[in-house]
């Protein structure tokens, strides 16, 4: 690459909310030295002006549910010297991947008026499930600051310090007293750092919004729900939220049957 | 703090622990003890005040935690602690004690060793880049309501970060400046298990000042020993009066009392070899089962030291940041190597964890890393106790196994 050339950014929107990207334009005090760091090459939702690839760096939001979209994340991919999949669409499917459990046939009927207009997959899965990811950032949304950290990160050439260990140790840090060993039930074990522990701050139990930790024990930590006084039906639809189809939180969902 | 008295309490501090009776009795109290009122304790915490940053126990989100505090008012009066493995309930005690609880869910190193601190800044310049040293706030903290057991995990901090030939510098300058107000403690937790580990129920040296509160349907007012010349400074500028024989009998009461209640007990008879030996145990496989590798025991245990380095630089490349954070031998992380980590199952870290904190470290500090707080089984999510974990170990013994898997 010419090294004085800025890298080329673009942004891609898949099967989402736009959350994520916005968490982009959200940097208001980055904004403009992001964009004297990198050509921002495409990104719809900040710009029309749209540049064509190839680009050093694709943030690609969102899952894929669609045919259409099964194809055109291979073209990105095509494209995209380095491909980050940013948000809980993205890395593990999204809350749309609540079809996965059920028959997507049964809530297209049941929402549209006109069913046969709508084409989709019968699943919604992650953007790895189709091309080869070179980083995932997670969270629903995505922690801005983890987003510049990521791309700092990649200005400088070095890995991003972005921890894959669970909640709990940013409770410690931020010196929260453990809202579990007082009762209440909590993702916090067992899911992925990154949001700087923000419900069990408020004296709520995580929600598990950055999907799963790097090694998460979800048996034991079903069990311990369970000593809680958690039923089969609250531990399914804790787990089953946006990161519903991420393998561990899958898996421990459905084996806790009313 | 004059020169003097830092240089004594550098030297009291990274004292070797005094070893505890041997018949299992609290020690007699020093001579020359006072006793002072709660409004002599106010008088304490006021004179503290103007020129350190005086913590104490208070009550914040359903537990007793360290803040600051100003007022005797913010003491947790009348509270206790209820604590079992994987529990912890703040209760209503039937007297309006101060210090009728054990210990809360963190202790005092995060002020001395904190969380998360910047090491260094890089700026690019003209000539390159200069890196500046971050801009230290030095407040001298004083503690009020150190326990026993957290006094013998200084110590033992004092070993990991000052010992050697490469000190700690923040850690030295905070731990020397700490005036260190110990109390005697008047409730063991139901998961204490201080008279195992020898560091406690009673501070026997490591503070300037230490309480016993006194207090029954007669009398609320606390025996105070002097730990050291500016604990007797300060003492002297306090109203107070000289303890009787009484007194020291009522205190003695206190701690002997203390002494009997252990929620839990650890048989340390050979357990460095116990643990060395046992590397490939089946219970390092059962207790994997349970653990959910979170970090929670690393990170309210009091002598747990590890950190990690993030090397962080910004959008322009202009700064660069070096940030040191609490780690823990839970995270893959934490034992990564080329290629790989290499505790990659539950089973290698917990061994890891209990196997250096009871055995490994007497190899490598001279004592053990553990002194009995119980916070590791209080705050352990699924409730994982490591006196049990250790006295399964005892039960069914294997032979040999010093290597175990990954």
């Amino acid at each position: 690459m010419d090294r004085d050339r800025r890298p080329r950014l673009a942004v891609w929107k898949f099967a989402s909310c736009d959350g994520c990207q916005l968490s982009l334009l959200d940097c208001e005090d980055e904004l403009l030295t992001l964009a004297g760091a990198v050509e921002i090459a495409n990104f719809p939702e900040a710009s029309s002006a749209v540049l064509e690839g190839p680009y050093d760096l694709s943030l690609v939001e969102g899952s894929i549910t669609t045919a259409h979209d099964a194809e055109r994340i291979l073209k990105v991919r095509q494209q995209s010297r380095h491909l980050v999949t940013i948000g809980a669409c993205a890395t593990s499917g999204g809350i749309q991947a609540l079809r996965n459990f059920a028959d997507v046939n049964d809530f297209v009927a049941a929402v549209y008026a006109s069913p046969h207009y709508i084409s989709t997959l019968a699943t919604s899965t992650p953007i790895s499930a189709h091309v080869t990811v070179d980083y995932e950032l997670h969270g629903c949304p995505i922690n801005k600051e983890q987003l510049i950290e990521l791309i700092s990160a990649f200005l400088a050439g070095r890995k991003p310090a972005i921890a894959a260990h669970s909640v709990c140790i940013e409770c410690k840090q931020r010196g929260t007293v453990c809202v579990m060993v007082q009762g209440q039930p909590c993702l916090g074990p067992v899911t992925h750092a990154g949001c700087g522990a923000i419900c069990p701050a408020y004296r709520r139990g995580c929600y598990g919004c950055y999907g799963p930790m790097e090694t998460p024990n979800m048996a034991a930590l079903g069990r311990e729900w369970r000593t809680l006084g958690a039923s089969p039906r609250d531990i399914r639809r804790a787990l089953q939220t946006f990161n519903a189809a991420a393998e561990p939180f899958r898996k421990e969902s459905e084996a806790h049957a009313d | 703090m004059s020169e003097d008295c830092r240089n004594r309490a550098m030297s009291q501090n990274v004292s070797e622990p005094a070893t505890t009776s041997s018949d299992g009795t609290a020690l007699p109290v020093r001579a020359a003890a006072a006793v002072i009122s709660r409004d002599g304790l106010q008088a304490l915490i006021d004179a503290l005040a103007a020129d350190h940053c005086v913590l104490g126990p208070t009550v914040r989100d359903g537990a007793i935690v360290y803040d600051e505090i100003a007022k005797l008012s913010q003491l947790p009066a009348g509270w206790t602690d209820n604590q079992d493995a994987g529990r912890y309930r703040l209760e209503r005690r039937a007297d309006d004690a101060l210090f009728g609880f054990a210990v809360g869910p963190e202790s005092w190193k995060r002020f001395l060793h904190p969380p998360v601190e910047t090491l260094w800044t890089a700026r690019r310049d003209n000539d390159g880049f200069s890196i500046e040293a971050p801009s230290v706030t030095r407040r001298k903290f004083a503690f009020i309501g150190v326990r026993a057991c957290e006094i013998h995990a200084m110590a033992i901090q004092d070993k990991v970060f000052l010992a050697g030939a490469y000190a700690d510098p923040g850690y030295g300058s905070r731990r020397r400046d700490a005036f260190i107000v110990a109390v005697n403690c008047a409730e063991a937790g139901g998961t204490c298990f201080c008279v195992s580990m020898g560091t406690g129920p009673q501070a026997e040296s490591g503070f300037d000042l230490a309480l016993t509160e006194l207090h029954d349907g007669s009398r609320h007012d606390f025996l105070v020993e002097v730990g050291s010349d500016e604990g007797a400074s300060l003492l002297s500028r306090l109203p107070q009066r000289r303890a009787d024989d009484a007194d020291l009998e009522a205190a003695a009461a206190v701690i002997a009392q203390t002494r009997s209640q252990m929620g839990r007990t650890l048989d340390t008879d050979g357990i460095k070899d116990l643990l060395q030996t046992n590397a490939n145990h089946p219970r390092w496989d059962d207790v994997a089962a349970r653990c959910l590798t979170c970090g929670n025991c690393t990170m309210v245990c009091p002598t747990c030291f590890c950190t990690t380095v993030e090397d962080h630089s910004d959008l322009a490349g202009a700064t660069a940041e070096r940030v040191r954070k609490w780690d823990s031998c839970f995270t893959l992380d934490f034992s990564y190597l080329h290629g790989g980590s290499v505790r990659q199952s539950g089973s290698a870290r917990y061994r890891q964890w209990i196997t250096h904190k009871l055995a490994s470290w007497i190899d490598q500090f001279g004592t053990s890393g553990c002194v009995g707080c119980g916070r590791c089984i209080t705050w352990c999510p699924v409730g994982i106790d490591i006196t049990e974990e250790a006295a399964a170990i005892r039960a069914h013994p294997t032979s040999g196994g010093q290597h175990g898997g990954t």
